[in-house]
């Protein structure tokens, strides 16, 4: 089984979101870059398939090569080889367009990706990959077995959660319970080192023009001081949930 | 030219967030000067939706379509938004929603914007105001295909009644056996509970509870409240409660228009799920606690004195309701 794991590039949550250029760019200055969370999920889930059921793992990232370290960081983890598609990730479809084009070439059976990114949270790059290439498609993706051809996978639903049965090639757009916290892995010295000499292809991009192009930001009008209200005044609190607040 | 809605329902009743793409939906055909187009799919009875500006409503009945099927859905809305001459689709941001939009957004050619908190700046050029890097800040969209998807984000619109007559027209959309290549072969859901994606409020409890054995109290108050129960990371990591509860980044987002976290300090990943919550109460021992810096009301105090005070304050307040 061919596996490609989709990574992508994002600032660590703690980072301060800035923006420069009039507010029309986001400032990485002095922000840390991190393998997306959810992306972590899934790479490790995909580790489980290559040590139990042999599979081959490609990490891709469409992007500058300023995201090399975060595929370095992936193949530290355990995947096979890398692919960069040599562009700026501009939009959600312009991205899934890249990743079409990648999964193409390279056959995969299984296409693996975090639900969203933690920048632009759109969510949208892995149904438009599986749309692209009419594969099948399951989101809010939090258990998969494959056994030849065929697939179950369990999806997190409003209040619940449901199974699905469908066939290979198949994306998926994954998140924690994929496996837990514990079992997230981190590179070790000897991951670090073979990481070094793995493969990592630089691809050019395919044209498409952008269908969404952000003309600037906005940071949320700073809060109002938190009311602090005496603990022996806990009505106090009601009162203001009801008739300030008003969501009570 | 018209505007279409995807209004989902369940068991045949519509929820809030149906109610409210619909309210958004009628407010974006008025700045357009288009049309309102709601599509239900095994909805029998649609009335509610005249509560909120649904001009026409296309309704699809069909067995195969009994459980929610991403790709059989996004096919029915394609076609309708073919049939309507629809330019701008619109869809929530439910697990099924988001699931959903990507897919019609290519069906279509269209850009798609999700998250999206306001009706459109401006048609031409089409812009629109969305939430990114966990609600840290907005940007503006601009939409640059004739085609557009709009994932409405969730609770950012609010409900607008405006009585209209309904014009209801009956579809049979044509669909293939590939649309059904994904199966559901069963579902597990709680019933009878309120879950953190409906919910109005959300009562959340962190590791300063001490141990699962604490959570009676937090129970109470939810069920005083109506709210849905919830956690932090930690308490669903060490075995406390279960996933399903954990709210936070790699958790369930929450925003509700009211979450009070109860013994959760606010770490930054826990505050970057559920930071759109519009009003958000802290009780927690530590004044330093982050949670008081993006909460709007808080109580330094022991949440073993706290909360059962609160119970029976609320308990008085519903009392006298």
């Amino acid at each position: 089984m061919k596996i490609l794991v989709c990574i992508s590039h994002v600032p660590d949550t703690t980072s301060k979101i800035n923006f420069t250029e009039d507010n029309t760019k986001f400032d990485s200055n002095g922000v840390q870059f991190v393998i997306n969370p959810h992306d972590e999920f899934v790479l490790t889930r995909a580790m489980w398939f290559k040590e139990k059921q042999g599979a081959s793992i490609t990490v891709v990232n469409v992007g500058n090569i300023s995201t090399e370290p975060t595929l370095r960081k992936a193949l530290a983890i355990g995947a096979d080889d890398a692919i960069r598609v040599n562009t700026e990730a501009t939009d959600g479809f312009y991205v899934a367009k890249q990743l079409a084009e990648v999964i193409k070439n390279g056959g995969y059976d299984l296409i693996m990706a975090g639900k969203e990114s933690m920048d632009y949270n759109g969510g949208m790059v892995p149904g438009m990959t599986a749309s692209i290439l009419d594969y099948n498609f399951v989101n809010a993706c939090i258990g998969i077995e494959i056994e030849g051809n065929k697939a179950t996978v369990t999806r997190d639903i409003d209040g619940g959660k449901e199974i699905l049965s469908t066939e290979l090639p198949l994306v998926i757009g994954g998140q924690k319970g994929l496996v837990e916290d514990k079992d997230l892995r981190i590179p070790n010295m000897r991951g670090i080192m073979m990481a070094r000499k793995k493969p990592l292809k630089v691809v050019e991009p395919v044209d498409f023009d952008p269908t969404t192009v952000i003309t600037d930001f906005e940071k949320p009008t700073p809060k109002s001081n938190c009311k602090i209200i005496d603990a022996d005044k806990v009505e106090e609190l009601v009162d203001l949930l009801h008739n300030e607040a008003k969501v009570i | 030219m018209s505007v279409l809605v995807f209004a989902d329902n369940s068991g045949g009743k519509f929820k809030k967030n149906a109610l409210e793409v619909t309210s958004y939906g009628k407010k974006v055909a008025e700045i357009a000067q288009s049309n309102l187009v709601v599509l239900t799919i095994n909805a029998s009875d649609v009335s509610e939706l005249s509560n909120f500006g649904a001009e026409k409503i296309i309704k699809v009945n069909d067995d195969k379509l009994k459980n929610f099927n991403a790709k059989a859905y996004a096919d029915v809305i394609k076609q309708v938004a073919l049939k309507e001459g629809s330019d701008t689709i619109i869809i929530d941001s439910s697990t099924d929603g988001i699931y959903l939009a990507p897919i019609v957004a290519v069906n279509l050619d269209a850009g798609y914007a999700s998250n999206t908190v306001s009706v459109p700046n401006s048609i031409a050029p089409f812009i629109v105001k969305r939430k990114v890097f966990s609600s840290k800040a907005f940007d503006h969209t601009e939409i640059k295909t004739t085609n557009k998807v709009i994932g409405l984000s969730k609770n950012s619109f609010g409900l607008v009644e405006n009585k209209v007559n309904t014009v209801e027209e009956e579809f049979s959309p044509s669909l293939s056996d590939k649309d059904f290549n994904v199966v559901v072969t069963s579902v597990e859901k709680t019933t009878g509970k309120v879950t953190i994606a409906d919910a109005d409020i959300v009562v959340s409890g962190g590791r300063g509870l001490k141990g699962p054995e604490n959570w009676g109290m937090i129970e109470e108050l939810t069920e005083v409240l109506g709210a849905a129960i919830a956690c932090s990371k930690p308490v669903a990591d060490l075995g406390w409660r279960p996933h399903s509860e954990h709210v936070g980044q790699t958790g369930k987002p929450v925003a509700s228009n009211l979450y009070i976290a109860i013994g959760i300090s606010g770490a930054i990943q826990h505050l970057a799920g559920v930071n759109s919550s519009k009003v958000k109460v802290v009780i927690n021992t530590d004044p330093e606690a982050p949670f008081f810096k993006a909460a709007d009301y808080g109580i330094v105090g022991d949440a073993f004195e706290v909360v059962p005070k609160l119970i029976e304050k609320l308990k008085e307040f519903k009392g006298n309701q």
